[in-house]
Formats: C-alpha cells, structure tokens, sequence
C-alpha cells in the first residue's frame, strides 16, 4: 500500500528513472551511487534497505528521539550552526560515519528549509552527494512509512576537506553582483517583508512558492515557469538570501537546482548581516500592506 | 467543478448543492502571461496592457505597478470549501498570506506580484473561480443578497437569476468595452441587499402568482452618489433579461467615453433626466425582445442553477425560530458564545436552520483560518458552501441548532469567534492606503481599530445600537460604502498651518435596502479622533434619545431637523462635536498628524486610479 501510495505521486526525477532502475537492480554499487538533487521516498528506501546511506534528521534531538526514518542519525541544525566552520562541518560529517562518497540525506519536519541549510553545508565543506529529501517527517510519517525509536551511531570515518566556493555568497560578493546583468539576487523572505526592506536590486521569490501539497517542492516544470514568468534566464547565475541564517534562502537554493540552474549560490549570512553592516536598502513605504494582514 | 464533498459531514444523506458554473477559462491563464511578457518586453503599450489586466481582474497595487491586487469574482457570493481552501493556498504561496473579502462580494488577494497573477489564475481555473471582467469597463461582480434563499420575507430565491445573469454577461462581446463599469445586484427582499445603489437593482416579487423583480436603475456611490429610480412596478421574470440587456445597451450607446469622472449610467440618467431615461430603456427594451435570437436569450437560464435543494419542511414559523440556548439579552459579562449567539447567528425562514456569520476585521482572514473555516462549512452547513456579505464577513447557512455550538468553538479556536457581526461593532473598511493607488487615508486599519474597541467595550451587545453601522473609505470614492452607514467617512486631508493631517468626513443617517438613503456629509474629524468622536455621539444619543429610539432612528430623525431637546439638527450636533474634533497645531498635538499605521508625518499621496481605466 505504502509502495503504491509512493508510485502514484509525480516523482521528480523522471529523467533519472533509468538510473533509478539500475541502481535497484542492484548493478550499481550503492556506495557510489548519485544521489539527484532531491531524493524521493523510493530512493531513499531503497538506501536503507542496503545500509547504503547516511539519512541525516535535523530536527529537535527530542523529536528525533520520539520516532525517526530508520538508520537515521540527529544532527539538530543549532548543533551544526554553533560548529558552522569548514572544519567543524568536516568533524561532524566525520563523528556520524560519512566518508568522501557516501550518500547523504536531509530531513527536517520545517517544510525543508531546515534540512536545506545543512544540505547545503555539507556541499559547501566537500560532500558534494548530498541530497534532500522530498517530504517532511510528518509527511512520511502520514504516507505509513516506516519509522524506529532506537538513536543510531555509526564507527567514526575520514572525509576530506574540498571548500565548494562555486556555491559560496558572503556580503562582498553580493555587492559586486550588482554590477552584473547575469546575476540575480533573489529574496526568499515573504512578499511583507520584502516589500518592507530588501538588498537592493533583489528579486522576491517568496519560500511559500516552493512547496506542495505533500511535497517540500513543486514539480521541477512549475519551478521552471516561475522563473521565467519572471523573465529570469536559467543561465544566469543566482544568489539566494532570506532573513537570517539562510535556511528559508536554502530551500530556495534547491529550488533552483532542481529546475535545473546550474549556477547557484547562497548567501547564508543573508539579510541579517546585510543590515549589521550598514549596506543600503530599498524600502517601500508608501503604503501600510501590513495592516491587511489578519495574522 | 467537483461536487461538494459530503464524506466527514454527519448528514451524509442530504444532497450537496448544484455545483457553481464553472466561471474560469484555462486559456486566459495562459494569455495573461503572455501579455504580462509582451509588456515586460516592451511590445504591449502601457495603456492597452492595463486595460488587458483590469479586464482580466488584475489591479494595480499603491504606488508601485509591479504588484498587482488579484480580485476574485465569486458570483452571487457563493463559494464552497474547496474553493476557499485554493485560496488559501494561493494567498500563502503568491499573495500575503491572508485573503480580503470586498464590499461588493469579491474575494481579493493583494501584494500578488504580476509575474505571478497567471499562476493565481490558473489555480482559480481549477476549481472553477475567475478573475475575469472583476476589474475594467465591463459588468462586474453580480451581487446577492446573502439572505438570498433563507430570508423570511423573500418571495422567492433570486441566487438563480443572479447567477444566470452573471453567466450571460461574463465574456459577452456586449460589454466588453463600455464607457465605464457596471454592477447588477439582486436582493432577496426590500431590506437586504445594495439594489438602491447598484447600475440594475433587482428584488424578486409575485405578482399573481408570477415571478418578477422589482428593478430599481441609475444608482451608485462615488465621488457623487445617485439613489435608483424604480422602473416600473413589476417586471416578469422573462423580461429580466431584456430589460438588463437595454440598460447595458443604452449605457453602451449614450454613455460618456470622454470624461472619466462623470461616465458612470448614473450620471447620463441624471444628465438625461430620469423620465427621459426610464422612456428609453423602456423602448430598448422592446427592441432587444424583437431582436434578440432565441439561441441568445436561451444563454439565460435560470433553471439548473437552482440552489440547495433542502428535504426539510420549509414553512415559516415565528415560533421556531428562536435562538436556542439564548434569552434575547446580552451583557458584556455574557459569556462569547452567548454574546455570539445574539449577534452572530440568525434564525432561516427553515425552522431549525440557522445562518452564522463569521466575523472578520475589514474583510481579513488568514490562510489558516480559511482551511479550519472550510471543515466547518463542509461537516456543519448542510448547504455546505458559504456566502461572504458586503459587510466584509461570511454567512454559513443551515446550520442546525445543535451544531452551533460547535461550529463556535471551531471558530474560537482559529481567533474567529468574535461577536458583533450584525452589530454596531462590525465596521467596514476598504483597502484604503494598505494597497489602493486612490487612498489618502488608511480606512482599512482604522475599520479594524474601530471593531476591536468597540467589541471591547461591549457595544456589540447594546441592543440599541445594534441595527447602526460604521463604515469607512480611505477617499471619496466609496469602496468602503460610507454613505450608506449610520455614521459613515471618508478619507481626506486637513491642512493646518504646514502640517498636513489625515481626516475623515463624518456622514450621518445613510442607509441600505429598498428604501435606502444617502448619508449628509456632517463635519471634518481627525482620523486619530474617529473613535472618540464615535463613542460622544454615542453617549450625547443616551441622554437625548426617547421612546425607546435606537441610535440609527435618533441620528435619521437629526439629519432631518427634527431631533428634540437639545439637538434638533445637525448644526446642534456640530457644535457639541467642536471640542473632540478639534485639531490643535502640529507641535501640541503631533501624534494626530500621523495616520494609523504610520512612524513618520502625514503625506497625502495617490496615483492614478485604476477603476476609471
């Protein structure tokens, strides 16, 4: 049932169905297998079935205590921000047993935004297999899946250190992206809060726009369409900020990759230190768009 | 459209109602993001592209075109909870995370960037919502009464004939291009529902034995407000059609392209001189019966569109419907349901039916609110569809009174379960300079402030202010239906010495319904002093009124100079109302040369205005 459930839903990655079905049949080694830039359910089960994997839970560690997708670790993303240096990135990766290939997989129960920060992270640091996971916990959870109580721990690896600067945006590089007509900032904040301040120049793809029913993200065609509707090129190159620690502008970041941009950086800092420093703004406010909120 | 779904509502054995026509059309989804490209592109002209997206319900939001307010017609005002739960999720994903429901039966979503209005859109399409002729020189929004169908003193349901006459006149070629825009609404009797102040008002009536309306021509607010003029006595159900076809066809033909400000039908029937008029479209009339083919008047079809067709005996009793639970009085000390029993629920001409009203602030609801609201519909209304009101709330009908108070607690628990909606409390207020180019005043949050002082105060529960109604505009033009209220306003602004400061003008006396009238502009008030000025007039009407008067009858008896004791007119009043509304110099007083929601001094800033493009 669970199984039939997982096939009837649209899977992203059609065009990888033929190396899904390789890899099923078992004439990949799954140590070196590829993950897609999103996995969904099918993969990942098959991961665990043959040990094949890291399946990373980023929520509270109480939570993960309570129930998780089996042979999962918890690695709440407080954790992984209070050690947010290369290195201390490497030491983490290197305590839950991933060495330099191992497929990795994010989860959070925060509509992916969570588990896109440490995604993201573990690519910038060198583990470039990383992938999401298509749904929330409470979501696999609702599809019947399979779930343990029991915390995991795995024999400590090596992994080596390979900075992905391509992926990389700090407060400069934002500056001088201005200057580029191929390059486009995009705010994943809310349309509020955009309109409110924003670096300026930016284009506003609020984090709402992302998801569906079910699903962290849309299809990669209704990702694709926003883009252009936006007049957007796919083969600019785009940096993703939100409000904070770059967790809503992660998501965003997948968002992008799995509508096939291939030059796609976060600004993890975002717009928190964006202010702390003083950089110019736009602001809009003539008019008072807040009070039509009933929130 | 899917059905209604029944499954997880206990009455498992009614049939849901008719489907809504389906009003939206997949491929305008995908013009309007063509056009919206054209026009980025620098191919579309900015005039025609806004005359392309006001067509297509796309408005331009304050200030700054690149935003666009979606508005979402729902016709007669029905909508069923997969309706709503879509835009829900269309408000989170491109809008604001709340939807706004507008004084003329729309549902709007604001601050929609215009990249994204064909996605809106297409999520519309698929449950079977438009956009389409919301905006524009073209019929919009065909309104209902909300009572349309459980009224005691209906002749007879109009929702069908609304709805027929809404499918007839969306994408007609006819009027796809008139001098201005046009509205059409249907009351359910003499006392519920806008047909004084709409292009065509109709009411249904019987006269031996037949079906026929009442249609009053020629009315509208604005920045000048015209009453309509009756027709004639009765016209039959079959001539309801030509009749509203010649209006639509004379306004066509004599209407004013050349000044925007004065192109309304009101102002060619006030030009022309209503007899004049009246011949006229008594004439045209004529023609189009004479003309129209028989493959066209059969596009008007009232059958099919019939509502819920309800099992239960139907026969009106006074003595059934009584509120349950509830004594006729209320005290601020009651608890809420009660207080929400009095003043949110009503009895149907079904004796054990009850309509809810769910009351929002200015029109606002949230995301979330609208998903919890849409379970309720489906498991607690056996119509199982809502209808929002011009009043800025939603009505749920046949809710039986069992379920009452659980639909209460259902709303409790999302923060909607506030009294007052039938009150005094429930104050209407447009966008205002929360998103509408045309606004000086922020109308939209003084409404709110309004509300929730006034509930805490507990003047929701003060039977002799219940029948009074508050209504506020962020500028002349009425969106906000001020001059239909009790003490209605409109935004403006004051200047005092260099300062500017935000006012309203206060109206009294203006009213709804068959014999509706216009409010009198009365005197200027700051807008931080709306409030207070409310609440003197409400303590000068408790130590002048008599009889048993209630605050409306008391204001309507001074607007006519026949007020007693110490305030016979509206000079009286004036005078005692001097003191509050006084508006000292900027440096003593700075807080009142700021508008609600603002930091910073009080600039009156508008743009072009949409509406008249």
């Amino acid at each position: 049932m669970c199984r039939l459930i997982v096939h009837m839903k649209n899977t992203y990655n059609s065009n990888s169905e033929n190396q899904k079905k390789e890899f099923e049949s078992n004439t990949v080694n799954p140590n070196d297998y590829e993950l897609p830039v999103i996995c969904d359910v099918d993969i990942l089960r098959t991961l665990i079935r043959k040990n094949a994997a890291r399946i990373v839970d980023v929520r509270k560690e109480e939570e993960y205590r309570e129930g998780h997708i089996p042979t999962a670790v918890s690695l709440p993303l407080a954790q992984l921000l209070s050690k947010d240096s290369p290195e201390g990135v490497i030491d983490i990766l290197e305590n839950i047993g991933v060495s330099d290939k191992l497929p990795v997989i994010v989860y959070d129960d925060t509509f992916g935004a969570l588990g896109a920060r440490v995604a993201w992270t573990f690519q910038y640091v060198g583990h470039t297999n990383t992938s999401l996971l298509e749904v929330t916990f409470s979501r696999w959870k609702d599809l019947g899946l399979e779930i343990e109580k029991q915390a995991n721990k795995y024999p400590k690896t090596t992994h080596h250190i390979s900075i992905n600067q391509g992926i990389y945006a700090d407060a400069s590089y934002v500056e001088g992206a201005k200057e580029s007509d191929n390059k486009v900032l995009v705010d994943s904040r809310e349309r509020l809060n955009f309109l409110s301040e924003h670096i300026p120049g930016a284009k506003n793809i609020p984090y709402t726009m992302l998801g569906s029913d079910g699903n962290i993200l849309r299809k990669p065609s209704e990702i694709k369409r926003f883009i252009e509707n936006r007049g957007l090129s796919p083969e600019s190159e785009y940096i993703t900020y939100c409000g904070s620690v770059g967790t809503l502008s992660g998501l965003t970041y997948y968002a992008l990759k799995l509508a096939g941009i291939k030059n796609v950086k976060l600004y993890a800092k975002s717009f928190r230190e964006w202010k702390s420093m003083g950089k110019p703004k736009e602001e809009f406010k003539d008019a008072n768009y807040w009070d039509l909120s009933a929130e | 459209m899917k059905r209604t779904p029944t499954h997880g509502s206990k009455y498992r054995n009614v049939s849901p109602p008719k489907p809504n026509p389906r009003w939206g059309r997949e491929e305008e989804t995908e013009i309007f993001a063509q056009q919206v490209k054209r026009f980025r592109q620098g191919k579309l002209s900015e005039d025609d592209f806004r005359r392309f997206r006001l067509q297509h319900g796309a408005y331009g939001s304050r200030l700054q075109l690149n935003y666009s307010m979606v508005r979402i017609k729902i016709p007669s005002g029905e909508i069923n909870p997969e309706q709503l739960e879509k835009i829900a999720n269309l408000s989170e994903s491109f809008s604001i995370g709340s939807a706004h429901v507008s004084t003329r039966q729309n549902i709007q979503l604001h601050w929609v960037q215009l990249e994204d209005v064909s996605e809106v859109m297409r999520g519309l399409v698929e449950v079977g919502l438009t956009t389409r002729e919301a905006c524009g020189n073209t019929v919009r929004n065909v309104m209902c009464s909300h009572y349309a169908g459980v009224c005691p003193d209906e002749a007879f349901d109009a929702t069908p004939y609304s709805k027929a006459i809404a499918r007839f006149f969306i994408r007609n070629p006819m009027c796809q291009n008139l001098p201005r825009k046009f509205k059409i609404n249907f009351a359910c009797c003499k006392d519920h529902g806008l047909v004084r102040i709409a292009d065509i008002g109709l009411i249904p009536m019987i006269r031996d034995e037949r079906r026929g309306f009442r249609i009053y021509l020629g009315g509208g607010l604005g920045a000048a407000s015209f009453i309509g003029h009756p027709l004639e006595d009765f016209t039959s159900e079959e001539r309801v059609l030509p009749t509203c076809m010649a209006a639509v066809r004379l306004f066509d033909r004599h209407g004013n392209r050349e000044n925007m400000a004065r192109n309304r039908m009101r102002y060619l029937v006030h030009e022309m001189g209503w007899e004049k008029f009246q011949k006229m479209v008594l004439k045209e009339r004529s023609i189009v019966e004479m003309t129209t083919a028989v493959s066209t008047a059969r596009l008007f079809e009232v059958k099919g569109l019939e509502g819920f067709n309800q099992p239960i005996e139907t026969k009106f009793s006074h003595s059934l419907t009584k509120l349950p639970v509830i004594n006729d009085h209320v005290t601020p000390e009651s608890t809420k349901y009660e207080r929400w029993l009095r003043t949110n629920v009503v009895p149907q001409k079904q004796a054990g039916y009850f309509t809810i009203f769910v009351t929002l602030e200015a029109g606002d609801i949230t995301a979330n609110q609208l998903r919890t609201l849409s379970g309720a519909i489906r498991e607690l209304s056996i119509e199982g569809v809502a209808r929002n009101t011009p009043q800025q709330n939603f009505a749920i009908r046949y809710v039986k009174g069992e379920d009452l108070q659980e639909f209460h607690d259902r709303l409790m628990s999302i923060g909607l379960g506030s009294s007052g909606a039938l009150t005094i409390t429930s104050a209407v207020g447009c966008s205002g300079t929360t998103s509408c180019n045309l606004a000086i005043t922020n109308s939209h949050r003084l409404a709110k402030e309004v509300q929730r002082k006034f509930l805490e105060m507990g003047y929701d529960t003060d039977e002799e202010l219940r029948d009074s109604t508050i209504k506020v505009s962020g500028c002349p033009n009425s969106c906000g239906q001020h001059e239909i209220a009790t003490i209605g306003f409109f935004g403006g602004a004051s200047r005092i010495g260099d300062a500017m400061a935000p006012t309203y003008t206060m109206l009294f006396g203006g009213s709804a319904g068959e014999h509706g009238e216009l409010g009198k502009a009365i005197m200027r008030v700051p807008a931080r002093k709306v409030i207070d000025t409310i609440k003197e007039i409400i303590k000068i009407y408790k130590n002048e009124k008599h009889d048993g008067q209630t605050l409306s009858q008391w204001i309507n008896r001074i607007v006519k100079g026949e007020g007693t004791r110490q305030i016979r007119n509206v000079e009286d009043m004036k005078r005692l109302l001097l003191g509050i509304t006084h508006l000292p110099p900027i440096e003593k007083e700075p807080e009142s040369y700021k508008d609600y929601g603002n930091d910073v001094k009080f600039t009156a800033k508008t743009a072009r205005g949409e509406c008249a493009a």
